[in-house]
């Protein structure tokens, strides 16, 4: 599994009320999260995460277990983020969602192109190649079938 | 030899196991989307209702209409398929899932992070999100890696004014707020002795703040006498020699009351080197310190006093609130001028009752104060009952024990 996009550097300890604010939990309408991603860290973010990479610091994600967070991105379009670590609530829940979340390092500059190979256990910012943790294979078949509902029903049949 | 998560897990740190669920329960919030999970999922069930529980906590009673309408869903659900329910005002999930259910050696989900509060009774009390949790409605079981240990090596006892709260805020600053990713917090030694199974239980909520998987005390006399109350018999958990990743040493006598500046819960500062802040709302409850001994405390500060600042007591549960008004404990919080909310999360996770406005300060007893967490552009200072209670008297953060 492949996947590219263009760098967003964000920093550490990216908390997920920062990510989806607990205001606009109260819903199914996935649209409201995509709408309201990021709005109080940065307003414009959530009109770049189409095509990128998030590129962090440390503990990304971390906070409530709200899963609106992973799933804002996901439907936001961002392709993956990047980080040394993660929250590991947030971490089940974006694998769970379909959201390719990679524990590894990048120098980040803000538009450099990233290329994370999933099977390799690289990623590639602005072509310096570093090796990432590798997922454990039932974490890479959850996202490749896009996610853990997808997973079950296509385990029933 | 093993660590008590390895003990109740069945497995070695860093193995990867599948596993069981005894109890798992979700609350009005992550309860919409695990339904959803599950119904896509078309799985019949669910699998052992007996096992699962929906909360109403965070939004109680609904707000609006939409929010009325999706509890109205899963209020339904709970009853058509047999899972336990408790409605607005029965109380925060953590706290009831306290009051007699969860046992030493169980294993808990929780879709919620603060799940590890639960650990404080030697079981695997572990947060997870709403499809994991849609996954064990479907099946009974989850996967976890086994995590490393960290021991938080307890002796002495506390001093003063110092309460529990002070004790986990300065366990998460001295780990940081991801110090202990995926891995397990265990209290242990003499000083875990001195502390009640309600000081107990306010630790291991904090686990998480540090990313710790789970929190957790070896059931011990304190945790038989007070499971007792609710009829159960259990047997005390011994501790083995086994190998931790990491060891905390703390003397109880060595602490000071301290409050977590915004935003980071890893911040503690003595409230002696903040103090005089002025305050425009103080805020007890939540899954941190809405319990019977903490609004006990906050009475026997507040008594015969009037508190200077808008003050918000939120019980953590209905029995909590029935105990408080059957001890007269109620009667002097309300006579000091404070206001009191219906049992649950009240304003912790800035979605209902209680936020604060632009600029505005909160000293609250919960358990996060990350930015706009409350309010927008409120900031929001964590602390004890205690702090809470003399700074409600002054208006002004004040430390504990020094309020004539």
């Amino acid at each position: 599994m492949k996947l590219e996009g263009k760098a967003l550097c964000l920093g550490a300890d990216i908390d997920t009320d920062v990510i989806i604010a607990g205001r606009y939990l109260r819903t199914k309408d996935r649209q409201v999260w995509v709408e309201h991603v990021f709005e109080d860290l940065d307003p414009s973010l959530g009109s770049r995460l189409r095509g990128s990479v998030i590129v962090a610091g440390r503990n990304f994600g971390c906070g409530s277990s709200r899963e609106q967070a992973a799933v804002a991105l996901k439907e936001a379009g961002l392709v993956a983020v990047v980080a040394p670590s993660f929250s590991r609530i947030f971490f089940r829940n974006a694998i769970n969602v379909g959201l390719p979340v990679i524990e590894g390092e990048c120098d980040c500059s803000s538009g450099d192109h990233v290329v994370i190979d999933l099977d390799e256990g690289v990623v590639s910012c602005g072509g310096v190649v570093t090796p990432v943790r590798p997922l454990s294979p039932r974490m890479k078949e959850i996202l490749h079938e896009g996610g853990l509902v997808r997973h079950w029903r296509s385990k029933k049949q | 030899m093993s660590t008590l998560s390895e003990r109740i897990l069945g497995g070695k740190a860093g193995d990867y196991v599948d596993v069981e669920v005894d109890r798992a329960y979700v609350h009005d919030g992550t309860g919409v989307l695990t339904l959803e999970a599950w119904k896509e999922m078309g799985c019949p069930g669910p699998a052992n209702p007996e096992r699962l529980y929906i909360l109403f906590d965070h939004i109680v009673p609904a707000n609006n209409s939409t929010t009325a309408t999706l509890q109205k869903e899963l209020r339904e659900f709970a009853r058509s398929k047999g899972l336990h329910f408790s409605d607005i005002g029965g109380g925060v999930c953590h706290q009831l899932m306290g009051e007699g259910e969860v046992l030493p050696g169980e294993i808990v989900v929780g879709a919620d992070s603060h799940s590890c509060t639960l650990g404080a009774f030697g079981a695997f009390a572990t947060g997870v999100g709403a499809t994991d949790m849609a996954a064990v409605w479907g099946s009974g079981l989850i996967w976890f890696r086994v995590p490393e240990t960290i021991a938080i090596r307890l002796s002495g006892s506390f001093n003063g004014a110092v309460e529990a709260k002070d004790l986990a805020l300065t366990v998460i600053s001295k780990l940081g707020m991801d110090g202990a990713s995926y891995q397990a917090l265990e209290y242990i030694g003499d000083g875990m002795k001195s502390l009640s199974m309600e000081g107990r239980l306010t630790i291991t909520n904090l686990a998480t703040e540090a990313g710790a998987k789970t929190g957790l005390f070896y059931a011990d006399d304190v945790t038989l006498a007070y499971l007792r109350q609710f009829g159960h018999q259990v047997e005390k958990q011994v501790p083995e020699p086994c190998t931790y990743v990491r060891d905390v040493n703390i003397d109880l006598g060595d602490l000071v009351p301290v409050v977590a500046v915004p935003p980071r819960v890893d911040s503690a500062k003595p409230v002696e080197s903040l103090e005089g802040l002025q305050l425009d709302q103080v805020f007890v409850g939540t899954c941190t310190n809405g319990r019977f001994e903490d609004l006990q405390r906050f009475a026997s500060i507040v008594r015969g006093k009037k508190v200077k600042v808008r003050t918000i007591v939120i019980p953590s549960s209905a029995e909590v609130l029935r105990k408080a008004a059957d001890t007269g404990v109620l009667s002097t919080i309300v006579a000091s001028g404070c206001t009191i909310g219906t049992p649950g999360c009240g304003p912790c996770l800035g979605a209902h009752m209680g936020v604060i406005g632009e600029g505005e300060v909160c000293l609250s007893t919960a358990n996060r104060n990350f930015t706009n967490r409350m309010g927008i552009g409120g900031s929001i200072y964590l602390a004890s009952v205690s702090t809470a209670a003399a700074s409600a008297i002054t208006g002004v953060l004040t430390v504990p024990g020094r309020v004539p």
